[in-house]
């Protein structure tokens, strides 16, 4: 256990960037490589990880690995595992990090298993414990109704997944020193037993969930699909984007990208409105970092206004109309 | 066609947050009294999903759970769905163990079973949420993964899955055998109808013990856990809810958009 040192991301490219996970990840990373007085090391794969390295090294790592292959240009899962599992075994990471994306969230827990380590996912801090040198992680549990703190005695590397915006960005510094060190291994082909057939994008209207300012959520107080379009309208009206908890995409009311929640989307919009949805811990796990949460919901015991800042207690009916009356009123002026 | 299917016991995860209730001394949870457990969300609509794959292609579902004795009851509901036998795997070295000792024990007992075409799992537990039994257990028995599958759209040599991804869906293939983790969108589970049901509830569930399915104390021994939870906590949040009314709910609805106007 003593062998393994260091800090390792696997970075994630987008758009021919590193992602801004990837970013945060190098952040936090920095932190904890410096706590223990090791080195950041970075993974990035593809055709294009190359280009990138410079950026990595500005961005805090000391080490960054590329694994220029074109067979690694898109997530296959074999074929990721076994170059960061050929790669940990050479580097013995102590600490290992992916973001909490479809990336971490499925490579993760295979690398996990292939090299015995030990993981904990979604997690939202990271600290090193000052007496045995372990990775401290805490991450929601029972959908978010408490929080678990997890350590690895003895397993390496310590695995987590981070979820996105928790940590800061690493601060960039051109003319930061580091090594590019190019992954020899070739892939073993006849390893590579899943092959993604075929990738299709969910057309979404309006603003991306993720991005959007405001998000309008329903729930199963919606009552049908016909009700549920209500919302779009005030979405509209406000330039946001329409979210739904789990019951209302179960439903068929919203598209299964559309989910809020622990197991759907995180958003951090300035305004969140839920409407005719309890405010289950999983679904607000989704929603907490938003800066103003508004709940419209005729129960004024539901959870959904122990974490809202303003609410209004009646039947959504006889109040979404006159509120995106109201806005479209203000908003024109 | 030969499916195995892994589903977990877990307390109800839909209790309102208010009855939630920890001991942080012994990092469990109280579970709230008069409030059965229940199978794991994601196990039921992988239970769902081996359902729908038997009334196209025929074939024979089996059901596994590591828990207490208590576990027979979701053993009993997959079977009341439409699964055709199932064990418990129980014994007091598979209380509490983490990722690797759950996958461990499961991968034990699937070996007993023996032949399967697929190995269906949640895509993560109701619980403690950890997300990685499914992939663990592929690698233990070196087959094939595919991690959060919305619909197994077909099998023959290979299966193929669609799964959810953060923008749409991807379609991928794997050759059998292989696992795969089922996630909500595969849509609601049937309700157990009656005959099935009276069947199941009559129905006697063999329980495996560690020696049973020759897991080895080693690889059980909490000391070597590869994770453990040093802490559980509730987290706090103060937050007051400014309620708006106003004479009628109309007023009241443009009385906050007049506020949050002002604020975004
Ligand atoms: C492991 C796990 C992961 C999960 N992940 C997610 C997730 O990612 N996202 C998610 O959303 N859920 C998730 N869930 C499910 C979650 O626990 C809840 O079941 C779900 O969020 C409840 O949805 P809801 O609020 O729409 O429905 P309900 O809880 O049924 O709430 C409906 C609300 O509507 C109100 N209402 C009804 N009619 C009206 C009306 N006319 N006017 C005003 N209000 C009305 C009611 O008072 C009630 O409060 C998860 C659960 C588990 C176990």
């Amino acid at each position: 256990m003593d062998n393994y040192k260091g800090v390792l991301v696997f970075g994630e490219i987008g758009d021919g960037k590193l992602t801004p996970i990837t970013i945060e990840l190098l952040g936090v990373g920095r932190k904890l490589a410096d706590d223990l007085g090791e080195e950041l090391s970075i993974l990035l794969v593809g055709s294009k990880a190359g280009a990138l390295a410079q950026e990595a090294i500005a961005c805090g790592a000391d080490n960054v690995y590329i694994a220029e292959d074109s067979l690694l240009d898109a997530y296959n899962s074999d074929a990721y595992t076994q170059t960061a599992a050929n790669l940990c075994k050479k580097v013995l990471p102590s600490i290992m990090l992916f973001g909490h994306t479809d990336l971490g969230c499925d490579l993760s827990p295979r690398l996990n298993g292939r090299l015995g380590g030990g993981l904990s996912m979604e997690c939202m801090t990271l600290s090193i414990d000052s007496a045995t040198k372990a990775l401290i992680a805490t991450r929601p549990v029972f959908g978010g109704n408490a929080h678990a703190t997890m350590m690895s005695k003895s397993a390496r590397p310590q695995m987590a997944t981070v979820r996105a915006k928790v940590f800061a960005p690493a601060e960039r510094a051109d003319g930061r020193q580091g090594k590019v060190i190019p992954v020899e291994d070739k892939l073993d082909a006849s390893a590579l037993k899943v092959k993604v057939v075929e990738k299709i994008k969910e057309q979404v209207e309006g603003v991306k969930l993720e991005d959007a300012e405001v998000v309008v959520s329903g729930g199963r107080g919606m009552g049908s699909a016909q009700e549920f379009t209500k919302l779009r309208e005030l979405a509209n009206v406000l330039g946001g984007a329409v979210g739904a908890t789990r019951v209302a995409c179960d439903e068929g009311w919203a598209a299964a990208t559309l989910q809020v929640g622990q197991s759907g989307k995180v958003v951090s919009p300035k305004l969140y409105i839920a409407i005719g949805l309890s405010g289950a811990m999983a679904h607000i796990a989704g929603c907490l970092g938003s800066k103003y949460i508004v709940a419209i919901n005729k129960d004024k015991e539901a959870n959904i206004f122990n974490v809202a800042h303003f609410g209004i207690v009646g039947d959504w009916k006889e109040i979404l109309p006159p509120l995106t009356a109201k806005f479209k009123e203000l908003l024109s002026k | 066609m030969n499916i195995i299917v892994c589903v977990k016991q877990v307390l109800d995860p839909e209790i309102p947050p208010a009855k939630f209730k920890i001991d942080p001394e012994t990092k469990q949870v109280i579970p709230p009294p008069g409030v059965p457990p229940v199978i794991s969300v994601y196990d039921e609509r992988a239970v769902e999903a081996a359902c729908r794959l038997k009334d196209k292609l025929k074939g024979k579902i089996t059901v596994i759970s590591v828990g207490s004795d208590k576990a027979a009851d979701v053993i009993k509901h997959a079977i009341s769905m439409g699964a055709d036998e199932g064990f418990v795997l129980c014994d007091p070295a598979f209380e509490n163990l983490d990722s690797f000792g759950t996958a461990y024990v499961l991968s034990k007992a699937i070996q007993k079973i023996g032949a399967y075409d697929l190995v269906l799992c949640g895509r993560q537990a109701a619980d403690w949420g950890a997300g990685q039994v499914g992939s663990i257990l592929a690698e233990i028995l070196a087959i094939p993964v595919i991690t959060l599958a919305c619909d197994i759209e077909g099998v023959d040599t290979n299966v193929r899955v669609k799964r959810i991804v953060s923008d749409g869906y991807e379609i991928v293939e794997a050759p059998l055998p292989s696992l795969v983790t089922v996630s909500s969108e595969i849509g609601l589970p049937r309700l157990p109808a009656g005959v099935r049901l009276m069947m199941a509830r009559k129905k006697v569930i063999p329980v495996w013990k560690a020696q049973d399915i020759g897991a080895e104390a080693s690889q059980l021994d909490k000391g070597n856990a590869h994770t453990e939870i040093t802490g559980l906590s509730v987290p706090t949040r103060k937050i007051e809810c400014e309620i708006i009314t106003g004479a009628t709910p109309g007023e009241a609805a443009a009385n906050l958009a007049s506020k949050l106007a002002n604020l975004i």
